[in-house]
This record gives C-alpha cells, structure tokens and sequence, in this order.
C-alpha cells in the first residue's frame, strides 16, 4: 500500500472478492497479523524465547444432548512461575461456536482476536453467516499461517466447537500446528494437561449426556489434569477462579456465571474431600 | 461540475425514497424494496448501519468498504473505538475525491448512522454524491421524492415515539408518494431495519416476517384511527382491517423471519 496522494480509498478496500477479514488484513495492514512476528535475526528457534512467554493449557470440549460444552483452567505459566491466576482460555468466536487456546497465551489470544472479527466480517459482507465446517476451516489456515512462529517456540493449539444448525448437533475440532483439522467425536482436551483430561473423560463420558453432566464430566477432568500437570491450575476456591465453562446449544453460546461454575466446581471438590482421586468407575 | 451533480440526483431521484427516523429505543430505517436479497441498509458495526440510495453496485462496493474500515479499527484499537463520525468523514473524502476527479460521480447518497447510549444521543450522518455532510437529527428522506416524503414526515413526527408508532408514520409518509395517490404497502415489498440501543453486542437488526407484518398491520390501524398528529387509536382492531393486500403472506414470510 504505498502513499496515497488523493484521498481515495486504498485499494484493498475497494477490491470485490473477498469476505475474508484475514485476507483484507494481510492487503491493507499485514503488521497486525498475528504470527506475523518480526523476531530479530538472531532469535533462536525454540528454548529461551518460549520459556520466558507465558503458556496456557488443558481444554476440555464435550458433545452432549442439544450441543457441546467446552472448559479451560486458568492458569498462565511462565518457565516454573505462574504468570497469571486467572488468564481465559475459552472464549465465544460467534452465537454459535466457542474456541479455546492451548500454548504461548500471547499469540492464542491475538488469533482469538482475529478469529472473531474474521467470522463476524464474513457474515456482514456476505449477509450469511459462515457453516460450521467453513468456520473450522478459517480457523485451520490461521494456525497455519503461525507455522513460523510456532517453529521458533511459539505454538498456539486451538480447540474448536460449536453447534451444526443443519444437523442440530454439537461438534468438536483439533488442530495440530501445521494447520490440520480433525474433527473428534465425543470429547477432546488439548494442552500440556489434556492426556490426564482425556483419561480421566475417557471413564466418566456418555453419549447424549445433559449438558449438568457434561458440564461436571469436564470440571472433573480438569481437576484430574491440575491434579498431575503443574502447568494447570484447579479450582481456586480461596479467591473464587473457576474454569471458564461455556456451552453452545440451538439457542447459542451461553458462558456460565462465576456462580454457577462456582456451583459445579464446589461439588466436585465436596466428592473429591470424600475421594480425592475422584469417582470410581465400574469394573464391568 | 453542474452536469455531474445533475447527472447524479438525476439517477437518485429516480429510484423510491427511503427514510430513516429516530424512535424511543433506537433509529428506524423503512423503505420500499421488492428484493429480498439487495438490501438498501445494512450493518457495518456494533452500534453503526449504513442505508443508501442509488446505484446499487456503487453503495454495495462503498457498504463493504465501510465494513472493512470498522473492523479494522476495532481490530486496530477496540470495539468501541469505531464511530459513525469517523466513518462519514472517509465516506466524504471518498464521495468528494471521486466527484471531482473523476468523469462520472457515484450516483448515490448515503447514511451513517450509530444509536447511542440514549435518545438523544443517537448520530445521523449524510453523506451526498459530491461528498458533503450533514448531520441530520430526528428523520430524514432520502432519495425519490424526498422533499415529498420528509414534508410528510415533518407533520408527523414527533420524538420518542415507540418502534410501532414509528413504523407507522414512515410508512404513512412512503405511501403519500406516487402523485398524491395512496399506494398499499404490503411486507413483500418493504425493506425495514432497526438499530436497537438495548441489544447486546450487535444493535442491528433486519424486520422481517411475522414481525414485519404485525408492525404493518399496526401502522394501518393506526392511519385509520388517527389523524397526522393525533394519538394511535386502537391497534387492537387494526389486526383484521389492516390486510388488504395478500393474506397468503402472512404464512410463508413467517418462516423467512
């Protein structure tokens, strides 16, 4: 975009054919891009950088009857510190999905940002809103798009979910860094808790289950995951910070109340006084 | 520079005239238009829409370039930081490069408008082909015979009116306007928005369907019962009257709502 000397609109503005705000973005003010990180030329890939930016971890999503609930601890860590007590990780990307942010807090929560205003764009240009498959796929080529960044330490991991309108079901989808999209079904965790998360779903999950129960099944693997993993934090029941848990059913993205959340997690924590290592599963 | 500005009001007079019109909640945008799918307002942000009369392909190409202006600035800064003001002034810079540079004006006029926190505060911009501004308070016509449609509205109008009753004095000044005669407007073929200060996060909305009919079934009732500046009669009794035109409407559109 070079000087305009007549007080036109650039031309990236004007340009028919495309209802991508992250297309537009790149045309008209690529420096904002997020991933699109001027590092110094003697950055080192990897180590030192990573440690020092704080990370965040452990996402929990569940399909239930009517929809899908998704949950995050809030825990930021930096090397051995804890940066942040109360970082959200779980966030509305429009009425009907929810994405949540695994790795370097910064970066997740930039491609957050533009996430949002990507999707949001799309359906003022085009008078529609974008499918749920189309959304998941916008949200593939971001990640992919971060593929430098997350080569030099700097990964972002989403996890995303959302309500299908046409098959009026929830769905969930993962990504790995190079911008892959596997859709999984049933339940999915990712961060650096989400192997305890998902064992400790893989025992408490059912099909169709109400979303108080998928809520539940969530706070429990949480609390399974900040159990074994010190990158995630539990339930802090001293200064009240609970997991952001969200559903997204027909009637669209809902975030629970402090209170409500507050509800399930003191529950789960009167079990776990009982049974520290959490509901026992049947043998057979 | 007199022919280009003839040329363009020439093309905007033309068309029908639309009106826009501040109500208790919010602002009201009406217009006739028998398309379902080119719309005449349209969201750009939050609390901002656009409405525009003319050439079509032109305030579309001017509608999207709005939408990216605004996101980008809310992206760029925040959410709140986008502003109608700032959208009409680029609007204007726009509008008045093209009228002097280039050989044909766009043959459009435009409005900006952002609902505020509360009546009162609500902002209306328009924006002319040539690029001037003016900030417009309470109604204005655009478009069509618009000296004919904001007299109308001048004799109505009155501020903090509710959506209903303000729905009705829009409609009854759209229908004064083929020579006096009295056209029927039925929901097919109107185009209705609001900007709504009590929605959360996305204050525009589209009046469609069952909602856009029980508005117009109100309005007529309210035309029967009541003279230019008088008090809404009842609204009860309009519901059967009001229909004169397709009652088959009343259960298809409902779906497209």
């Amino acid at each position: 975009m070079g000087p305009e000397t007549s007080g036109r609109l650039p031309r990236a503005y004007l340009s028919a054919g495309t209802s991508s705000f992250t297309e537009f973005l790149g045309a008209a003010a690529p420096e904002l891009l997020p991933g699109n990180l001027r590092l110094g030329a003697g950055a080192q890939p990897g180590g030192s950088l990573a440690e020092s930016v704080p990370h965040g971890t452990t996402i929990v999503a569940a399909a239930c009857a009517g929809g899908v609930v998704m949950a995050g601890d809030r825990r930021a860590t930096a090397g051995s510190m804890i940066a942040q007590r109360d970082i959200e990780k779980v966030f509305r990307s429009d009425e009907f999905s929810c994405v949540g942010i695994a790795g370097v807090a910064g970066v997740g929560v930039d491609l957050v940002r533009l996430f949002q205003v990507e999707l949001e764009h799309y359906e003022k240009i085009e008078g529609r809103a974008l499918s749920l498959e189309g959304k998941a796929n916008r949200l593939a080529s971001m990640v992919r798009s971060n593929l430098g960044g997350a080569m030099q330490g700097l990964v972002v991991v989403p996890l995303f979910a959302g309500y299908d309108e046409e098959r009026r079901i929830g769905r969930i989808f993962s990504y790995d860094v190079t911008g892959g999209r596997y859709e999984e079904h049933r339940y999915h965790a990712v961060g650096s808790g989400s192997v305890f998360a998902r064992g400790s779903l893989k025992k408490l999950y059912a099909d169709d289950m109400p979303v108080s129960e998928a809520i539940t099944a969530c706070m429990q693997a949480i609390y399974d995951a900040a159990d074994d993993d010190s990158a995630t934090g539990g339930p802090d029941v001293a200064r009240h910070i609970y997991p952001v848990v969200v559903t997204v059913t027909a009637d669209g993205f809902a975030q629970l109340s402090d209170d409500d959340v507050g509800g399930y997690a003191q529950a789960v924590i009167g079990e776990r006084m009982e049974r520290p290592d959490g509901p026992r599963a049947p043998l057979h | 520079m007199k022919d280009k500005a003839d040329y363009a009001r020439k093309a905007i007079t033309r068309g029908r005239s639309g009106v826009v019109l501040e109500y208790d909640d919010g602002i009201l945008f009406v217009a006739p238009n028998p398309s379902r799918a080119l719309h005449k307002f349209s969201e750009i942000y939050d609390r901002i829409a656009f409405a525009a009369v003319g050439r079509y392909n032109e305030f579309e190409a001017l509608r999207q370039a709005g939408v990216r202006y605004a996101d980008l600035r809310g992206f760029q800064y925040d959410r709140q930081d986008v502003t109608a003001r700032g959208l009409a002034n680029w609007y204007a810079q726009t509008l008045g490069t093209i009228f002097t540079e280039q050989a044909k004006p766009l043959e459009v006029e435009i409005v900006v408008a952002e609902v505020g926190e509360a009546t009162g505060e609500n902002q209306i911009y328009r924006i002319t082909f040539d690029g001037s501004v003016t900030d417009e308070h309470g109604f204005l016509a655009m478009g069509g015979q618009a000296d004919q449609v904001a007299a109308a509205l001048t004799e109505r109008y009155s501020d903090g009116m509710s959506l209903p009753r303000a729905f009705g004095v829009a409609i009854a000044a759209l229908s004064g306007q083929a020579n006096g005669e009295r056209k029927e407007i039925t929901a097919s073929q109107l185009e209705a928005a609001v900007l709504d200060r009590g929605r959360a996060h996305r204050a525009f909305r589209r009046l469609t369907g069952q909602r856009l009919e029980d508005l117009l079934a109100e309005a007529a009732g309210q035309a029967e019962g009541a003279g230019p500046s008088g008090e809404a009669g009842q609204p009860g009794d309009a519901g059967s009257s009001g229909e004169a035109g397709q009652p088959g409407d009343a259960g298809s559109s409902g779906a497209a709502g």
